[in-house]
């Protein structure tokens, strides 16, 4: 499987997740959001380039407790909750948000 | 990634028995394992071309070393005790979905090869030949199995499609036709130490936000602590208590418990995992080196005491394996039990008069608990027969004011699958997860209705995650499902925590905003 993202070709596993990992450009995230019928706001790209930092660093997407933290240290304490996450990424920050970052799915008991 | 259509069934106040409907589930298929994901378990990277002479050997081993499967593909008379038991089949309609029928998946092949009636009468008793439609039939099939053993509970004879549907998935692997969710997280475990692939800094860098967390909240240093060599007790708990909602909070409820016991403990990232998927395959060899971690870690670390988070399927291996796998655990404190149940623990602290409760702080939840089937049917808890099903409720009790029971048909040793369990957890089998959940779903929403219950508790990490995602499609809330060590976290008085007056204080405040 693949993506079009400005006339490029990305290949993407059969659950949609960007093969290699150091593809990833922002339009990616663009195309497959918009797949999903969902248009990217600020509030998305914050939680976008959080996971992209995270994983760079630890090799792993954030626990959701270490995400929601992060997002109510920066965006106030009213949004650092998973509801808040949910409402943006309605199938989940961690499974949504991380293919759009392109990270790889999180697997396991979650 | 559309959301997935089929129809959500709808609930009633009862699960009525349907009338079959044949291969109403035959285009479910979850996604199979890639090379990178087989190897390292030690099967073939896919599907090998001498696969019908592979099945036939693999069949005739796993008959000659587990005398149970022998037993169970010979011994049912077709009595239909089980028909109406399982989850997915009162769900669905699909006949392969009862326990009988998805037994005579693989019982036609057995019988085709291997009894004198099939090789010269096949069609007298139902043997069939094995062909590539009967691998993929059993690669549907077994994968719409949780292996949560209800139906052995009704079997006159005891037969177990658990054991049945494993043997064929070990089957299937052993020709290369695996599947992608349970052999992805079993070569993560095997290379990194956990299902998630957490690696050491990242489990530490979330234990220490769990500690700044705890300490804002009550003002009591409260340690989570990693690869600490000398200490008392090893907890081994699933990575999604690491990682996901609500299990942290299970786990934050478990470090408060040890502080307040005044017992050293650690955790491991060699075992940083307690499940073992190694079951859900029926892979002894899989199974034995997940379970190995365990000894290796609890030996490096010089721990006295080994200790299981909560997790359903974990805690059979545990239970029911360890020994066998990864034994013995002479090395061990003899005081104690080897391993030991995470409720088991804060339930004999509670007996002790060791641990103070609020329990006003859960005034706010009517809780009930569903049983998870590998703890209900495979193990037990305590030194009493149904310990298993006391102590958990016991230790929700001492910690809540509200509880109430589902129906009694569907808890205790009778209790229904979340719908996720034995290696279902994955998106790409969501349609079968939501309807497997239905007898669940009916009980829960008739002790809404009726008793007000407000919150389901329960000790299984896959349960947790199941009722998470499908909750809302019954209409329902994702976090109305909890850990059971969340509630004894919300209800603990921490020695020296913040004070009493401050909260009364708050409470105030919160009193005056509603």
């Amino acid at each position: 499987m693949a993506i079009e993202v400005n006339g490029k070709s990305f290949e993407t596993d059969e659950e949609g997740y960007l093969t290699n990992l150091s593809d990833w450009e922002p339009g990616v995230a663009e195309v497959m959001a918009k797949e999903d019928d969902l248009e990217l706001t600020e509030e998305h790209w914050d939680i976008i380039n959080f996971l992209r930092e995270y994983y760079e660093e630890y090799q792993i997407a954030p626990a959701v407790r270490v995400l929601t933290k992060a997002v109510g240290k920066k965006l106030g304490k009213e949004k650092g909750n998973s509801k808040y996450l949910y409402a943006l990424f309605p199938y989940g920050p961690g499974k949504q948000a991380c293919r759009f970052a392109g990270l790889p799915k999180p697997t396991g008991c979650i | 990634m559309a959301k997935a259509e089929f129809d959500v069934p709808e609930l009633h106040e009862y699960v009525d028995v349907p009338e079959l409907v044949e291969g109403t589930m035959a285009h479910l298929s979850p996604y199979v394992a890639k090379p990178d994901h087989n190897t390292p378990l030690g099967f073939p990277g896919e599907l090998v071309d001498d696969w019908h002479d592979k099945v036939l050997e693999k069949l005739d081993d796993l008959r000659s070393r587990y005398r149970s499967l022998q037993v169970y593909l010979d011994a049912c008379v077709k009595c239909g005790a089980c028909t109406d038991k399982c989850h997915y089949y009162l769900s669905t309609k699909d006949p392969k979905n009862m326990p009988v029928g998805r037994q005579d998946l693989l019982r036609k092949v057995y019988r085709r090869y291997n009894t004198f009636a099939g090789k010269y009468f096949p069609w007298l008793v139902g043997a069939k030949d094995l062909t590539r439609e009967t691998l993929d039939e059993w690669y549907s099939y077994y994968h719409q199995c949780s292996q949560c053993r209800r139906c052995s509970v009704f079997c006159p004879y005891g037969i177990d499609t658990a054991e049945i549907s494993m043997a064929a998935r070990e089957i299937l692997d052993s020709v290369g036709y695996g599947q992608k969710y349970c052999n992805e997280i079993i070569a993560k475990v095997h290379e990194k130490g956990n299902n998630l692939g957490l690696p050491g800094p990242a489990i530490l860098d979330t234990l220490e936000g769990l500690e700044e967390d705890v300490f804002d909240e009550t003002g009591v240093a409260v340690k989570y602590p990693l690869d600490v060599k000398g200490a008392e007790i090893l907890l081994v708990t699933p990575s999604a208590d690491f990682f996901a909602e609500p299990h942290v909070d299970g786990l934050i409820g478990y470090g408060k418990v040890f502080h307040e016991a005044g017992v050293s403990w650690t955790m491991s990232t060699t075992a940083s995992e307690a499940g073992n998927f190694g079951m859900f395959i029926g892979s002894y060899e899989n199974m034995r080196r997940v379970a190995l971690r365990i000894r290796q870690a609890a030996l490096e670390l010089g721990v006295k005491r080994i200790v299981f988070g909560e997790c359903g399927h974990a805690w059979r291996v545990a239970y029911a394996f360890l020994n066998t796998l990864a034994g013995p655990f002479d090395f061990l404190d003899p005081r104690y039990p080897v391993p030991q149940h995470i409720c088991e623990y804060t339930y004999d602290l509670i007996q002790q008069g060791k641990l103070r409760f609020d329990k006003s702080a859960n005034d706010d939840m009517t809780l009930t608990f569903h049983d998870s089937c590998n703890v209900a049917r495979a193990t037990r808890m305590g030194d009493k027969p149904g310990g298993q099903f006391d102590i958990p409720r016991a230790v929700i009790k001492a910690v809540c004011n509200n509880y109430v029971d589902m129906d009694h048909e569907t808890i205790g040793e009778r209790t229904f699958c979340c719908g996720g369990g034995g290696g279902l957890l994955t998106d790409d089998l969501m349609e079968i997860r939501v309807k497997g959940a239905l007898p669940r779903m009916t009980a829960l929403q008739n002790v809404i209705k009726d008793e007000g219950v407000t919150h389901m508790a329960a000790i299984c990490a896959i349960c947790k995650s199941q009722f998470t995602k499908v909750l809302p499609y019954y209409g329902m809330e994702m976090d109305q499902i909890v850990s059971v060590h969340q509630l004894v976290s919300n209800a603990i008085i921490l020695t020296g925590q913040n004070s009493d007056e401050e909260d009364a204080d708050s409470d105030d405040e919160a009193d005056g905003e509603a």
